[in-house]
């Protein structure tokens, strides 16, 4: 690990923001799980937050800091390192320190209340949200050269994928519902990171079952091994894209 | 008319009777012939005599895949207790069973097992009987073409089924055409179509079974007056899979039962008068789905916990009277301190009214955008049926 | 050696470097001047790889600089303001800059480090200190490799009168030692004992380049000021 990694990583930790937001975690976490003693109540419960919480954290305050820490990145810019390794050793600690947050203070508490499958699901799906987030923040930052637009584009592309991109769904449905539209649906809800993450854990617990999913596309399509498999690949996409995109325009990017 | 002298006549390979059928054959009425362990491959048994069959160390009737294994015809007090049976002949033409008992009376059948048959006990118009304490597993795999039920009565009467097991069957029990009849602490596990079916059977009862993974729990069709009390639904799940399903039937009633993480709760599809009350709904898809074919039904004094969906309907006019249940849901307060909400509660989501419409959406369950919908339609009601409301809400569950 | 030739560069609409080339030979210490928005900033970053010219070429020691960023490894750069992470302290700036730079601080050129009293803060965070502590920070970072090519923004901008005048002394020592070092100030009287060449800019257009001694020839003035006003005059 560089030491550009190492120190912005410290540098975050120590920040008030980062560590509230583990707290928040951890006495959300801790106050589900004491609320339900239900198991997988609890952690559907916690899904609903997570998928709200982690999106909108990693977004706006990945964009801040990146803002915030323009001069900073401008002195590191004019010394002997390559671009591409400034950006990632940026993007690695932002990201690093979001997910050790999540993982500290929802981890903690998911694994004690459900040591299992779905808990150990639960927290590689946050982390892997994390990591989205964090990158598609790093995408609008080095496209946007204030911060006030970079702001408003974190805030754009939460709303987009938290409630507008499944908006849009549920019109294309409503339009078309008297066409066979059940992949086209199930396959662009797949393209949504958050759907597709809450998708992954529902058909994961005895929910998917309770509600009929069972027999229907849904276990055939994604619950499968295969279907998980298509899910991570998915989701790391959804990592790798936006980080290239970042680091080939951050390359160019004059300061 | 008495017989004078009840025989005990012993079969096994050691004694002088080796078959059932030759004991059978030289049985008068009142007889009892003992079967001692053994395998007993006898292709098909037929009894018309007052007789009791009693099984000893666990002999095995064995039907070799081909035959029905015990015929029972016009007799009445005829015992069938202590044996196994299995591997009767498999047709979908006749009907092939372990035990059949045809047009008599008075009959017991306890305490036998009965695997990998077609049907295990076939009864058909018979009254004033009583089948207990049977172990009944099917064969694993089957399909619903391919199996037959449990526990099958058609055209009978006076019947009672009590304390048996009954696995892997296309139904548990079934009744056709069955009257007066009682069914009580049984369990029905993993059959492949109903723990229970009812069909036009009238002035039944079951009380205190446990139906647990079935494809459905009990299914009720175009009967009337059957009275379903003290059962446990749980687990039966998948898709259109319910714990209780009603259909064409009138005056009934629902009490004292437990809905548990059922995929539907209860079904009602052109039902009339029937009272749902003091039944608790955990954590079901959907605790109640009534069609707009129901009429006059009454839903009160019930628990509603941690459901999805806690009411469903297909319609927008209801004409069915939900007041005076607990719901987990319910927001509202109480200012006169009656126990009772001030502001009536709705049980449907708007949510659910979509997915009735376009079950696809369903892939959007738990997600933001349909908290944001559910929240403004209960701020203004749009689309969710206008008087399907509970207007007394309780404030604390219904103590049961 | 510095070799630029034929350098443009545009935001958008506005042309903010035109066709700017000059040779800057080693030991010459460079007074980058110019009214506001001259492009003397643009000029710099250009330098540094901050910003990519749209044509031009730009060789350092007779290697372009396209694309390439090791040869940042001779060159010391003190920006105009300097902002580094709030939390971290003053030694773990230099350790991360040292890492970069792949260089032991035993190693490192520390007199300005020294003459400043910086050890004595070395475990202060950086959200803590004064805008002139920072940009004491910010000098030190620039020296410390002893680079062949200093690049000085505003140098003395915020800093106390005391430490303006050690700042002074290194550059003096330092261009004695044959580097090449380029400043760009506001307060033109505090170039007087520092520069050998003036570059003048003026919307993005390359004025005059020359020699000190050869413009307080042509204009018979001594003080930077003054030779520069009289030639501002001629124009």
């Amino acid at each position: 690990m560089n030491k550009i990694v190492k120190y912005v990583t410290i540098d975050i930790l120590k920040s008030k923001v980062v560590l509230t937001y583990l707290l928040f975690l951890f006495l959300t976490c801790f106050g589900i799980f004491n609320l339900d003693n239900n198991t997988t109540k609890g952690i559907l419960s916690l899904l609903n937050i997570i998928l709200f919480i982690v999106p909108l954290v990693s977004l706006i305050y990945s964009t801040i800091y990146i803002f915030n820490s323009g001069e900073f990145i401008e002195l590191l810019v004019a010394q002997p390192i390559s671009r591409k390794k400034l950006i990632t050793s940026i993007y690695a600690a932002v990201s690093l320190s979001l997910v050790t947050a999540f993982i500290v203070g929802a981890g903690i508490p998911v694994l004690i209340y459900s040591p299992d499958k779905i808990g150990l699901l639960f927290i590689i799906t946050g982390a892997l949200l994390t990591l989205i987030f964090t990158s598609l923040a790093f995408f609008g930052s080095v496209i946007t050269r204030d911060k006030a637009k970079g702001i408003g584009m974190a805030i754009f592309i939460w709303l987009f994928f938290s409630i507008l991109y499944d908006g849009i769904l549920l019109l294309i449905m409503f339009q078309f519902s008297d066409y066979p539209i059940e992949k086209l649906i199930i396959v662009l809800s797949s393209f949504n990171p958050v759907d597709i993450s809450r998708i992954l854990i529902l058909i994961h617990t005895d929910y998917s079952a309770l509600m009929g999913y069972s027999g229907a596309l849904f276990k055939e399509f994604l619950g499968s091994q295969k279907g998980s498999v298509v899910i991570f690949a998915i989701l790391i996409v959804w990592i790798i894209v936006p980080t290239i995109a970042a680091i080939r325009k951050f390359i160019r990017k004059d300061f | 008319m008495l017989p004078l002298h009840a025989e005990v006549i012993n079969v096994s390979g050691r004694d002088k009777i080796t078959t059932i059928k030759n004991a059978v054959d030289i049985a008068k009425d009142g007889d009892t012939i003992v079967v001692n362990g053994g395998i007993y491959k006898e292709k098909n048994i037929v009894i018309k005599k007052k007789i009791t069959l009693l099984g000893k160390n666990n002999p095995v009737l064995d039907g070799e895949g081909t035959y029905e294994i015990l015929t029972i015809k016009d007799v009445a007090g005829v015992v069938v207790s202590g044996l196994t049976f299995q591997y009767s002949g498999f047709s979908s033409l006749k009907d092939l069973a372990a035990i059949k008992v045809i047009d008599s009376r008075q009959f017991l059948i306890t305490k036998n097992t009965i695997l990998n048959t077609h049907f295990a006990i076939y009864i058909a118009g018979c009254d004033n009987f009583s089948i207990t304490y049977n172990q009944i597993r099917g064969v694993p795999g089957n399909d619903e073409q391919t199996t037959g039920n449990g526990i099958h009565l058609w055209k009978n009467s006076y019947a009672k089924i009590a304390n048996n097991n009954i696995t892997g069957h296309r139904d548990g029990i079934y009744f056709e055409f069955v009257q007066h009849s009682t069914i009580t602490d049984n369990y029905c596990k993993s059959n492949i179509r109903y723990g229970l079916h009812f069909m036009f059977s009238n002035n039944d009862e079951y009380i205190n079974n446990t139906f647990e993974k079935n494809g459905a729990g009990v299914a009720v069709m175009f009967s009337n007056n059957i009275h379903m009390f003290k059962n446990h639904f749980l687990f039966n799940q998948g898709e259109s899979t319910y714990g209780l399903l009603l259909k064409e039937i009138n005056d009934g009633i629902i009490r004292d039962n437990v809905f548990e993480q059922n995929t539907i709760g209860i079904y009602l599809e052109g039902t009339n008068r029937i009272d749902v009350t003091n039944n608790k709904f955990l954590r079901n898809g959907y605790a109640i789905r009534i069609q707009a074919s129901c009429n006059n039904n009454n839903v009160n004094n019930n628990n509603f916990f941690e459901n999805t969906f806690d009411v469903a309907t297909n319609g927008s006019l209801v004409l069915n009277n939900f007041n005076g249940n607990f719901w987990d849901k319910y927001d509202g307060y109480d200012l006169k301190r009656d126990g009772v909400g001030d502001v009536p509660y709705r049980p449907i989501s708007l949510f659910s009214m979509v997915i009735e419409n376009i079950p696809v959406a369903s892939v959007f369950l738990r997600s933001f955008i349909v908290f944001l919908l559910d929240q403004s339609e209960k701020i203004i009601p749009s689309i969710t049926p206008e008087n399907l409301v509970d207007n007394t809400p309780l404030i604390k569950p219904v103590k049961m | 050696m510095i070799d630029i030739k034929n350098v443009n560069k545009k935001f958008g609409k506005l042309h903010v470097l035109k066709d700017i080339s000059v040779q800057i030979k080693k030991s010459n210490s460079v007074a980058l001047l110019g009214p506001n928005a001259s492009g003397k900033t643009t000029f710099i970053k250009c330098l540094l790889g901050m910003l990519i010219p749209d044509s031009g070429t730009i060789e350092i020691n007779n290697q372009s600089i396209k694309g390439d960023y090791k040869y940042r490894n001779i060159i010391g750069y003190m920006p105009q303001i300097g902002r580094y992470p709030q939390n971290m302290t003053i030694q773990q700036v230099f350790d991360m800059i040292l890492e970069i730079r792949k260089t032991a601080l035993s190693s490192a050129d520390t007199e300005l480090m020294e003459a400043f009293g910086l050890k004595a803060l070395f475990s202060k965070r950086m959200g803590t200190l004064s805008g002139g502590t920072t940009q004491k920070v910010s000098a030190c970072l620039a020296f410390l490799f002893s680079p062949e090519i200093i690049i000085l923004d505003e140098p003395t901008a915020g800093l106390d009168p005391l430490s303006s005048e050690i700042l002074k002394e290194k550059i003096k020592h330092e261009r004695s030692k044959g580097k090449i070092i380029l400043i760009t100030s506001h307060i033109l009287s505090e170039l007087d004992e520092l520069v050998s060449e003036i570059m003048y800019l003026r919307e993005g257009n390359l004025v005059f380049h020359s020699g000190i001694e050869e413009l307080q020839h042509r204009t018979g003035e001594k003080s930077v000021s003054k030779v520069i006003t009289s030639i501002l005059k001629t124009l």
